[in-house]
């Protein structure tokens, strides 16, 4: 499936992630200081490459890396590991028992110490490589030639360290549309092909050529295949460039394209784009990986930076998303255990923020410092009406006019009458009411074809809520990926959405989409999308009645 | 035994980065250094261990007393002291 268009090709950088755990009361044969210093020199390996791949990276990263580099050849480890060694343990599994007991200490802390323990396991598992022989996980140099990283799945931890110069592709074994995969590289421009089933077999340094539109992934092409895909689609890029200024159907009918933005980093893109202003600004960025939330005056320079970005244009800001794949120290899940047993369908969003009040308030409040009609508000992972109409309140006893909720879950859909009686405006979350109106992790792989934004229910959902809007005479936008998607995008505008907001580099594609389309055949394409029965059969109707986007090559 | 009682004050509290800034430090020390969190009743860990200080969990706002004996050690914990209290 591809995620995120575009011809990458280059070597294979097969990043496995499984490194076996060595067998309990394995043990050497050979003498112990032999042993030891065996597993010395696969520690100081590991260092010695953490260390100098942070000298490469700079900034950030190279402090990141440069403290690993510490906790691989710390001292309470290694006379751990040396004692582990002369009870006769082998060197493998001395390793393993040697950092699991900090890891473990770690862990148990829960909060940011907790996910150091990530930290932990990684240079654990590059030391059992070591002495295994094997290929080490996950390590990235200074590539000579950008590489295709392949993968079964990609956290954001993994991609931290990655430079858009770096990566000629992403493939992914799992993971779908809303993967973690898929929005980074839509957010760098990078090609990727997700829920490819065996890339990781793919040998270490083999060529090969992602098509991030098409989904394909060719191990060796011939040189005339790779010029041929290049080309094409540098023609495809050329079409689409050519439909400029404001999104508009053909026959002039308005809709405002909005980016999704993750941090003040992604602002500059998204105005190179020509967004017309923040459909979604996340704001997490300025609360994870703390210990204490962000103090007002950050806030406001984050929020005031946003609205500066584009003069004019709307911005609207999400409260706090934290909770589920989201963790944040200073906002604990009130489970009794340190985790929530299923925190997808937990206490996240603004359920969260409502046993954290003084959250909130810390964030309305900066909100409130930079308010102006162009600054709006919408809280996430909203069920009823009543919850929608608590936010509400709590942003206009602060002044804040603009004030909107998301529509991600089943039951905010179906209601949405409800919701919007007390908000201004309503944007729904395609990635996430899919995962929950089918009971399908958007994490996974197995069940991707459920998150398909062409899954009838799903557009049945969305149709309801703008229905509602507009009896309502409230705007609705849509900030789910599924606005990235051209065709889709000309079905949402036909069911009537007002805005549509997305990741940066697909505005140009959505944009030609529109401009070659008149609002009647957008209304038309929905029409014939709903009428049928299965995602493909509804993707295939649309675009019968969508005869621009083949001449656009999308 | 000279010794210095710092509050910690790094956002992340004396964790990985801030960690490994002191624990760079300390390894190029000769003698034995080793860091307590004031009022806990952990006992006092390695200046040289990364994990072992970052298993202390210090807090940002919380004081870690950091001890050290033998010639040089009272510039050394200076030093030290200085790191473990900048933001």
């Amino acid at each position: 499936m591809g995620v995120s268009p575009g011809i990458g090709h280059g070597p294979a950088y097969v990043m496995t992630v499984s490194v076996p755990e060595p067998p309990e009361g394995a043990t050497y044969t050979g003498e112990a200081d032999q042993e030891k210093e065996r597993a010395m020199a696969a520690l100081r390996q590991v260092a010695g490459e953490l260390e100098s791949r942070g000298n490469q990276a700079g900034g950030e990263a190279a402090e990141i890396l440069k403290a690993q580099a510490l906790m691989a050849e710390d001292p309470g480890l290694v006379v751990k590991m040396r004692t582990l060694i002369d009870r006769g343990l082998a060197a493998p599994r001395a390793v393993f028992e040697a950092f699991t007991k900090y890891r473990d200490v770690l862990a148990g802390s829960g909060g940011y110490l907790g996910e150091r323990a990530a930290d932990l396991n990684d240079i654990r598992d590059r030391v059992i490589a070591v002495l295994y022989g094997q290929a080490m996980p996950g390590l990235r140099g200074a590539p000579a030639e950008p590489y295709v990283l392949v993968a079964r799945d990609l956290a954001p931890a993994d991609t931290a360290l990655l430079a858009k110069g770096q990566i000629a592709a992403f493939v992914t074994e799992e993971g779908g549309p809303t993967s973690h995969t898929a929005i980074l590289a839509r957010a760098m421009g990078v090609p990727a092909v997700v829920a490819c089933r065996g890339a990781t077999g793919i040998p270490n340094g083999v060529r090969v050529m992602a098509d991030g539109t098409s989904g394909g992934v060719r191990v060796e092409p011939d040189e005339s295949a790779v010029a041929d895909a290049v080309s094409a689609a540098r023609a495809r890029q050329a079409a689409l460039s050519s439909a400029t200024g404001p999104g508009r159907t053909v026959d002039g009918h308005r809709v405002p394209l909005l980016a999704n933005v993750g941090g003040p980093s992604e602002l500059e893109a998204a105005v190179a784009a020509g967004a017309e202003g923040i459909g979604l600004y996340r704001t997490e960025f300025l609360f994870l990986d703390r210990a204490e939330p962000p103090s007002l005056e950050e806030q406001v320079r984050a929020y005031r930076a946003a609205v500066e970005a584009f003069p004019g244009g709307k911005v609207i800001v999400r409260t706090l998303d934290g909770g589920a794949d989201k963790p944040l120290a200073f906002l604990p899940s009130s489970a009794a255990a340190s985790a929530e047993p299923n925190p997808e369908l937990g206490e996240r969003g603004l359920r969260r923020l409502r046993r954290f009040p003084e959250v909130m308030d810390a964030q309305l409040s900066a909100l409130a410092a930079v308010a102006s009609e162009d600054l709006m508000v919408m809280a996430p992972m909203v069920a009823t009406g009543e919850e929608a109409g608590w936010f509400a309140r709590a942003c206009r006893a602060r002044g804040l006019t603009g004030v909107g909720v998301m529509i991600e879950i089943p039951s905010a859909a179906l209601r949405a009458r409800d919701l919007l009686a007390s908000v201004d405006f309503v944007s729904i979350g395609t990635n996430d009411l899919a995962q929950y109106a089918f009971a399908a992790d958007r994490r996974l792989g197995a069940v991707s074809t459920l998150q398909d934004p062409w899954q009838p229910a799903l557009l049945d959902l969305v149709a309801m809520t703008l229905s509602a809007a507009s009896e309502a005479g409230k705007p609705c936008g849509i900030c789910g990926e599924s606005a990235a998607d051209p065709a889709m995008a000309c079905v949402l505008v036909g069911l009537g959405a007002s805005t549509l907001s997305m990741g940066a580099g697909a505005l140009a594609a959505v944009r030609a989409a529109l401009a070659a389309h008149t609002l009647a055949q957008c209304r038309l394409a929905a029409d014939a999308a709903r009428a049928r029965t299965t995602a493909a059969e509804a993707r295939a109707a649309a675009r019968a009645h969508l005869p621009g986007l083949d001449h656009l090559g999308l | 035994m000279g010794e210095r009682k710092v509050t910690v004050a790094a956002e992340v509290g004396l964790h990985a980065r801030p960690a490994a800034t002191f624990v760079q430090r300390a390894m190029k020390a000769p003698m034995d250094i080793t860091v307590a969190k004031m009022n806990s009743a952990k006992a006092p860990v390695s200046g040289k261990s990364i994990l072992a200080i970052m298993a202390l969990d210090v807090r940002q706002g919380e004081t870690v007393v950091i001890s050290a004996e033998g010639e040089g050690s009272e510039e050394l914990l200076d030093e030290l002291a200085e790191i473990a209290g900048t933001p």
